[in-house]
C-alpha cells in the first residue's frame, strides 16, 4: 500500500490537482490502518461524550434512594420542578451573579494589561509575561489556600464578595492571553490612519482598536464566565457561609444526589449547546456567503 | 515633552490595574502562605511564627505517600489523555473536512457540563449495580463481589476525563497548523507513511504535546475531587491532604508547608518539561519578539 501511495502526490501534481489538498486525499484510502484509526478516534469521543449523555437520561430518572445512581424508571417530576431542592435556587443565582461580576472585571482589567503587553516596548514586559503565566501553573489548592491565608491573617469574613475577588484573580490570567493572541496579528497600520486622518487616541481606541479586537475579548468574557460558573476549588476554601452551585453539588454529593441537580445541569448544557451551534451556524453562513462572493476570483 | 513623557507612562498604566491584582490576590497570598507555613501552634493554642522549618521536613514524611499517589495518578492521566488524544485529534485535523467544527466542539462538549457533575455522572457509570460493573460481572470480567468504584482505576479514570479536552485542543491546534506540504515532501522523498509521521508529523506537533501534557498534568495533580468522589481514603492525593488540612482539621502550618512543596515541584516540573521540549511559545514570548 505505502509503495502505491508514495508516487502518487507527483501524478496528482501533474494533473493539476493543488498540491495543499495531497495529504488529506490520500488519507481518504481505506486501508485498514485508515479504518482503524477513524474507528479509535471515534471510541474516544464516544468517552467524551457518554458521561455527558448519562446526564441526560438521568435527569429523568424517578430514583429509589436518595443518589440519583442507579436507573429507576422514566418521570417528568424533576424536569417539572427543577427547583424543589432546598436551596438550589439560591445556589444557581449565587453561581450566576458571581460569574457576571467577575466576568466584567477580569474582561477590563485583562484587555488593559493585554493591550500594554503587545502594543508597547518597556522594560520589564519579559518578567510581567512570566508573572501572568505563574498563576496558570498553580495548582487551584495552592491558589485557593494563599487567597484564604491572606483572608484570614487579615481578618477578613469570607462570602460572596472574596468569591467574585478570587474570580477574578484566577480568570485574569486566562482573559490576558486570550485577548493578547488575538492582538499579535494586530495590523497596526490601521491605527495610524486613524490618527492620520485626525482621530485623537481614545476615538482611534474606540472606533478603531476595540472593534478590531473584540472577538478576542468576546471569547475571553465567555472564557472567564465558564470558568467562574465552573470552579468549585478556588470557591471552596474562600466561601465562607455563601454557597454556589458547585459548593451545593458537593454538599449534596455526600448525603444525596437528587435528580434534579441532573436536571440543572442538562438545562445549562442545552443552553450553552445552543449558543455554540448558533455561532458556529452564524460563522458558516458568514463564510459560505463570503466564499460566493470571491468565487470568480479563484477560477 | 509631557506627550512623551505621558506616552512613556501609558503601558505602565493600562498594567497597573490587571498587576496590581494578581500582586494583591496572588503574589502577596503567597507571602502570607509563607509566613503560615512558618508558624507553630495548633488551632486551639493558637499559631506563633518562629521560623518552624520542620512543618517542611514533617509535611514531607508524612505524607508521602499522598505525594508520590498525586504525581502517579497525574502522570497516568496524562499519558491516557495523549493516548486517547493524539489520535482524535489527528483525525479532525487531517480528515475532519466539513465536519472539523462539529467535531471540535464535541471535544469541548464536556466543558458545558459542570465539572463535579461530570465526576458525579462516573460515579453512576461506574456504580456497584450500575450497567457496567453488571457487565463486566457477568462476562466475568469483573469477579462476583468486585467494584469499579472506589478503586485506583476509577479514580484515574476520572480524572483523565475530565481533563481530556485541555490535552487534545494544543494537540488540534499544532496538528492544524502543519503545512500540508510538509507532509507532502516526506511523501515525494518516498517516506513510508510511518516515517512521515514519525519525522515530520511528530516532530512539528510537539509544541501541542507539551502544552497538552502540561495543561493535563498540572490541574490533575492538584486535583482532589476525584479521589474524594470516585475514590476512597486509599486512593488520596495530596490535594485532598491540603484541603483537609485547611478547611477541616485547621492545621494551617502543615496545610501551607504542602502547598508550597506542590507549587515547587509543579514549576520546576514546567520549567524543566518545557527545556526538554526547547519551545518558548508556552510563555507567549516567542512569537511576540519577532
Amino acid at each position: 500500500m505505502e509503495a502505491r501511495t508514495a508516487p502518487a502526490p507527483t501524478a496528482q501534481r501533474e494533473a493539476g490537482v493543488p498540491a495543499a489538498r495531497g495529504p488529506r486525499d490520500r488519507h481518504r484510502g481505506g486501508s485498514l490502518l485508515d479504518l482503524g484509526l477513524n474507528f479509535y478516534a471515534l471510541l474516544a469521543l464516544v468517552y467524551l461524550l457518554v458521561p455527558i449523555a448519562v446526564i441526560l437520561v438521568f435527569s429523568f430518572n424517578d430514583p429509589r434512594g436518595r443518589f440519583n445512581f442507579i436507573w429507576e424508571e422514566f418521570s417528568l417530576d424533576a424536569w417539572g420542578d427543577p427547583f424543589g431542592v432546598p436551596g438550589i435556587r439560591e445556589a444557581l443565582v449565587n453561581s450566576i451573579e458571581i460569574a457576571a461580576l467577575s466576568t466584567l472585571a477580569a474582561t477590563a482589567l485583562g484587555t488593559l494589561t493585554a493591550l500594554a503587553l503587545v502594543r508597547y516596548e518597556f522594560r520589564g514586559r519579559a518578567p510581567i509575561n512570566f508573572f501572568i503565566f505563574i498563576p496558570l501553573a498553580t495548582p487551584e489548592v495552592v491558589l485557593g489556600a494563599a487567597l484564604l491565608s491572606l483572608f484570614l491573617n487579615n481578618a477578613v469574613a469570607t462570602g460572596f464578595g472574596t468569591i467574585v475577588i478570587a474570580h477574578i484573580m484566577f480568570s485574569l490570567s486566562f482573559v490576558i492571553i486570550t485577548v493578547r493572541s488575538r492582538l499579535i496579528g494586530f495590523d497596526r497600520s490601521l491605527e495610524e490612519a486613524a490618527q492620520d486622518l485626525g482621530a485623537t487616541p481614545w476615538q482611534t481606541f474606540r472606533l478603531v482598536t476595540l472593534p478590531l479586537i473584540m472577538p478576542g475579548v468576546l471569547s475571553a468574557a465567555l472564557l472567564a464566565f465558564a470558568l467562574s460558573v465552573d470552579d468549585f476549588v478556588i470557591t471552596n476554601f474562600n466561601a465562607g457561609s455563601t454557597v454556589t452551585f458547585p459548593l451545593f453539588i458537593w454538599g449534596a454529593a455526600r448525603v444525596a444526589v437528587p435528580p434534579q441537580i441532573y436536571v440543572i445541569a442538562s438545562m445549562i448544557f442545552l443552553f450553552t449547546l445552543a449558543m455554540m451551534l448558533l455561532t458556529v451556524w452564524q460563522q458558516r453562513r458568514a463564510e459560505r456567503m463570503a466564499a460566493v462572493r470571491s468565487e470568480p476570483e479563484e477560477a | 515633552m509631557a506627550a512623551r513623557l505621558r506616552k512613556a507612562g501609558l503601558p505602565y498604566a493600562l498594567l497597573i490595574p490587571g498587576l496590581g491584582w494578581l500582586a494583591i490576590f496572588f503574589a502577596i497570598p503567597l507571602l502570607y502562605m509563607l509566613f503560615e507555613s512558618l508558624k507553630q501552634g495548633t488551632i486551639d493554642t493558637g499559631f506563633i511564627f518562629n521560623w518552624e522549618f520542620s512543618n517542611y521536613t514533617n509535611a514531607l514524611s508524612d505524607f508521602s505517600e499522598q505525594f508520590l499517589r498525586s504525581f502517579e495518578y497525574a502522570g497516568l492521566a496524562t499519558l491516557f489523555a495523549l493516548i486517547i488524544g493524539y489520535p482524535l485529534a489527528y483525525v479532525i485535523a487531517f480528515r475532519g473536512g466539513r465536519w472539523r467544527n462539529a467535531l471540535l466542539l464535541a471535544v469541548i462538549v464536556p466543558f458545558f457540563v459542570t465539572y463535579l457533575i461530570r465526576t458525579l455522572s462516573w460515579e453512576t457509570i461506574l456504580s456497584d449495580s450500575g450497567f457496567v460493573s453488571d457487565t463486566l460481572r457477568t462476562v466475568g470480567v469483573l469477579s462476583e463481589g468486585g467494584r469499579l468504584l472506589d478503586t485506583t482505576f476509577s479514580v484515574v479514570a476520572g480524572i483523565t476525563y475530565n481533563f481530556l479536552p485541555f490535552m487534545i485542543l494544543p494537540l488540534y491546534a499544532s496538528l492544524e497548523r502543519i503545512d500540508p506540504r510538509m507532509l507532502e515532501a516526506g511523501y515525494d522523498l518516498y517516506g513510508r507513511r510511518r516515517d512521515v509521521f514519525l519525522r515530520v508529523t511528530l516532530p512539528l506537533s510537539m509544541p501541542g504535546v507539551v502544552a497538552g501534557t502540561l495543561l493535563t498534568f498540572i490541574p490533575a495533580a492538584g486535583d482532589f475531587i476525584n479521589a474524594e468522589l470516585l475514590g476512597t481514603p486509599n486512593q488520596y492525593m495530596i490535594g485532598n491532604v491540603i484541603q483537609s488540612r485547611y478547611l477541616e482539621v485547621a492545621d494551617y502550618p502543615t496545610a501551607a508547608a504542602l502547598s508550597f512543596i506542590l507549587m515547587a515541584l509543579m514549576l520546576a516540573i514546567v520549567v524543566l518539561w518545557a527545556r526538554v521540549a526547547g519551545t518558548e511559545a508556552l510563555l507567549g514570548t516567542e512569537r511576540e519578539r519577532r
